[in-house]
C-alpha cells in the first residue's frame, strides 16, 4: 500500500529555522535506510507557509489568500511517499525517524486510496453505482 | 493480536531479512539462520512489552539470536573443530560488541550476499524464486504456494531442497565480486523478474494479476538498485518493473476483462511509478546501459510517455526491438518486433516478419496467432483473422484473455 507521511509544522519550522547539521545527518541516514529497504517513493521538505498561497473556493468565487497561516499544528512542513505492506510497517518506520523538529512534533501517516483496497464485493458495488449514475445521466 | 504484539512483529519484519542474512553468513546455514531469527522474535515478543522497543532493534535481535545460537552450540559440546571455530568467532563478536558495529557497516552487503546465494544459478529458477520470497521477502510457504498456484508441500519441499543444496555446496553467503558478480547477476535479476511476471501476467487462473507478487518484486528491485547503484541492468530491471506496474490498474475493466495497452485509459496509469521508472531508466542510460533489461525498459517507456495511444512512437519501438533482438534473441522478442513493425510500417510488414518466426519454437503460444489475427484484421482479411483469433483463444490458459480473443474473433464477422 502507498502512504503519504506528513511531518507536521511547528513554530520552529514556520519561522524557517534551518535544521542543525546533526539533524540533517540523522535524517539523511534515515532516508538512506528507507531507500535501501525499498519503501521510499519520494518526499521533500516544504518552506514555511509565509511562502505559501491558498485559493479559497466558494461557488463561482476564487479568493487568493497569502500565507503565513495561523493554525500551525494543522500545517505540513514536509512529506514522504512510501510503499509499505501495511500500516503497522509504516508506523514501525515512522518510529525510527529522528524527531524532525527541535521541540515536540508530530508525524501523520495517511494511506492513499488504491484499487487494491477494494475487494470483489466493493468492486461490484462500485460498478453498480457507476452503471446507475450513467443510466441517470442518460435519463435526464 | 494486540497492538504491542503487532508493533513488535512489524519491527521484526523490517529487520528479518538482514537478520537472516547476517546469521546465514556467520553459520553458513540459511535454515538455521531462519530458525534463529524466529527465536529472536519470540524473545522480543516476551521482553519488549516490558522493556519497550530498543533503540536499535536490529542489533538487539541479532544479539538475541546469536546468544541462542551460542547456547545451542555449547550444548552440543562442540566436538567438531568447525563448531569450535564458529563459536569462537561468535564469542569474539558477541563480547566485543563488534557485532553491532559490523552490522551497521555491512548491512547492505550481508543482505546482498543472501540474495545472491538464494539466487545461485545452481538452483532451478522456481527454487530460487521460492527461496528468495521466503528468506528475503518474508512470505510464508503458504503465501508463496498460493502466489504460484501450487500446493504448499510442493513449495516447502522446494525450499528445503534448495537450502540443502546450498549447505552441501558450502556457499559462503558472500557477495561475488568482479567478473563472478557479472556472471551471477543475471540469475538474480531473472528471479526478480520471474516473480514480477508471475504477478503481472498470471499464466493460469482467473485473476489477471496477482499484484502482491509484483509489489514483492518491485521491492526487491528497489533494494537491489539501492545496493548496486552502479549496475545498469539492475536499474534497467527496476525501471521496467516500475513502468509495467504503473499500468496494473488500467489492464482490466470493471468486469475484470483484459484491456490491451493501446486501449487502456492512460489516466489510470500510476504517474508516480512512471516517474520513478523513467528516472531509473535515465540513470541506467547515463552509465551506458544497453543490456536486455535497459532496452526493455526503454520500450516500456515509449508507451509510458505517449499521452494517447496514437502518439506512440512505433518507429522508435521497432528500432529498439531490432536492437533487443541482438542482445536477447528469442522468438517472443521476434513476435513483439513483428507487432512493432506492423504498427510502424503497416500490417503487411508485420505479417512478413511473422512468417520468419519459427512457429515450432513457440508451440501452443497464444500471442502468436493473436498477433496474426490482428495483422490480418487490419489488412482487411477478416475471414483468416477470425480463424487466427479462434486458434489463439483455444490456446490461452487465462479465462479473461480467452474472452477477449473470442470477442475479437466475433468482431471479424461484423
Amino acid at each position: 500500500m502507498r502512504v503519504m507521511v506528513f511531518v507536521k509544522a511547528t513554530e520552529d519550522s514556520e519561522k524557517g529555522t534551518p535544521p542543525s547539521t546533526e539533524m540533517l545527518m540523522a535524517m539523511g541516514r534515515f532516508n538512506e535506510e528507507l531507500v535501501k529497504a525499498g519503501i521510499m517513493q519520494g518526499g521533500d521538505g516544504l518552506k514555511p507557509t509565509s511562502a505559501a498561497k491558498r485559493v479559497a473556493f466558494d461557488g463561482p468565487n476564487r479568493t487568493v489568500i497569502d500565507g503565513p497561516f495561523a493554525e500551525t499544528r494543522e500545517l505540513v512542513a514536509g512529506y514522504w511517499i512510501w510503499e509499505v505492506k501495511d500500516m503497522d510497517e509504516a508506523v514501525a518506520w515512522v518510529k525510527r525517524c529522528p524527531n524532525p523538529m527541535p521541540g515536540p512534533s508530530e508525524i501523520e501517516i495517511r494511506p492513499h486510496y488504491e484499487m487494491g483496497d477494494f475487494g470483489d464485493a466493493v468492486t461490484a458495488e462500485v460498478t453498480e453505482l457507476h452503471d446507475r449514475t450513467r443510466a441517470q445521466s442518460k435519463g435526464s | 493480536m494486540d497492538e504491542t504484539q503487532r508493533a513488535i512483529e512489524a519491527t521484526f519484519r523490517i529487520e528479518r531479512a538482514r537478520l537472516i542474512a547476517g546469521l546465514a553468513r556467520m553459520l553458513r546455514d540459511v535454515d538455521r539462520a531462519e530458525e534463529l531469527a524466529q527465536d529472536a522474535l519470540v524473545i522480543a515478543l516476551a521482553q519488549w512489552p516490558k522493556s519497550g522497543v530498543p533503540a536499535n532493534p536490529g542489533a538487539w535481535l541479532m544479539t538475541a539470536a546469536k546468544r541462542r545460537a551460542l547456547d545451542a552450540l555449547r550444548q552440543r559440546k562442540m566436538r567438531e573443530r568447525k563448531h569450535v571455530e564458529i563459536a569462537h568467532t561468535m564469542d569474539e563478536a558477541f563480547d566485543g560488541g563488534a557485532a553491532e558495529a559490523a552490522m551497521d557497516d555491512d548491512l547492505g552487503d550481508e543482505l546482498l550476499g543472501l540474495i545472491f546465494t538464494a539466487c545461485h544459478p545452481m538452483l532451478s529458477r522456481e527454487a530460487r524464486a521460492a527461496l528468495t520470497l521466503r528468506v528475503v521477502g518474508g512470505l510464508t510457504t503458504d503465501e508463496i504456494a498460493r502466489a504460484f498456484l501450487t500446493s504448499e508441500p510442493t513449495i516447502a519441499q522446494r525450499i528445503v531442497r534448495a537450502k540443502k543444496a546450498i549447505a552441501k555446496a558450502g556457499l559462503r553467503f558472500d557477495v561475488p565480486r568482479g567478473t563472478e558478480r557479472a556472471a551471477r547477476l543475471p540469475s538474480v535479476l531473472e528471479v526478480v523478474y520471474l516473480i514480477f511476471n508471475e504477478g503481472y501476467a498470471a499464466t493460469a487462473g482467473d485473476d489477471l494479476v496477482r499484484p502482491g507478487l509484483c509489489l514483492e518484486a518491485q521491492r526487491l528491485g528497489r533494494v537491489l538498485a539501492a545496493l548496486l547503484p552502479e549496475d545498469a541492468e539492475v536499474l534497467g530491471l527496476l525501471a521496467l518493473m516500475e513502468i509495467q506496474a504503473s499500468r496494473l490498474h488500467a489492464r482490466s475493466g470493471p468486469d475484470g476483462a483484459f484491456i490491451p495497452l493501446t486501449e487502456q485509459d492512460r489516466g489510470r496509469w500510476d504517474r508516480l511509478l512512471i516517474h520513478r521508472g523513467l528516472d531509473a531508466l535515465s540513470r541506467a542510460e547515463k552509465i551506458g546501459g544497453s543490456g536486455p533489461y535497459v532496452l526493455q525498459a526503454a520500450l516500456a517507456a515509449c508507451h509510458a510517455i505517449a499521452r494517447r495511444a496514437e502518439d506512440t512512437d512505433w518507429t522508435r519501438i521497432a528500432a529498439l526491438y531490432d536492437r533487443l533482438r541482438g542482445t536477447m534473441p528469442s522468438p517472443v522478442v521476434d513476435l513483439n518486433r513483428a507487432i512493432a513493425h506492423s504498427m510502424a510500417f503497416g500490417p503487411e510488414a508485420g505479417l512478413a516478419l511473422l512468417d520468419d518466426i519459427d512457429a515450432g519454437a513457440l508451440p501452443g503460444y497464444a500471442p502468436l496467432p493473436a498477433a496474426r489475427g490482428d495483422f490480418l484484421f487490419r489488412a482487411g482479411r477478416r475471414g483468416e483473422a477470425r480463424s487466427a483469433f479462434a486458434a489463439a483463444a483455444a490456446l490461452t490458459r487465462n479465462a479473461k484473455e480467452r474472452a477477449f480473443l473470442l470477442a475479437r474473433a466475433e468482431a471479424c464477422l461484423g
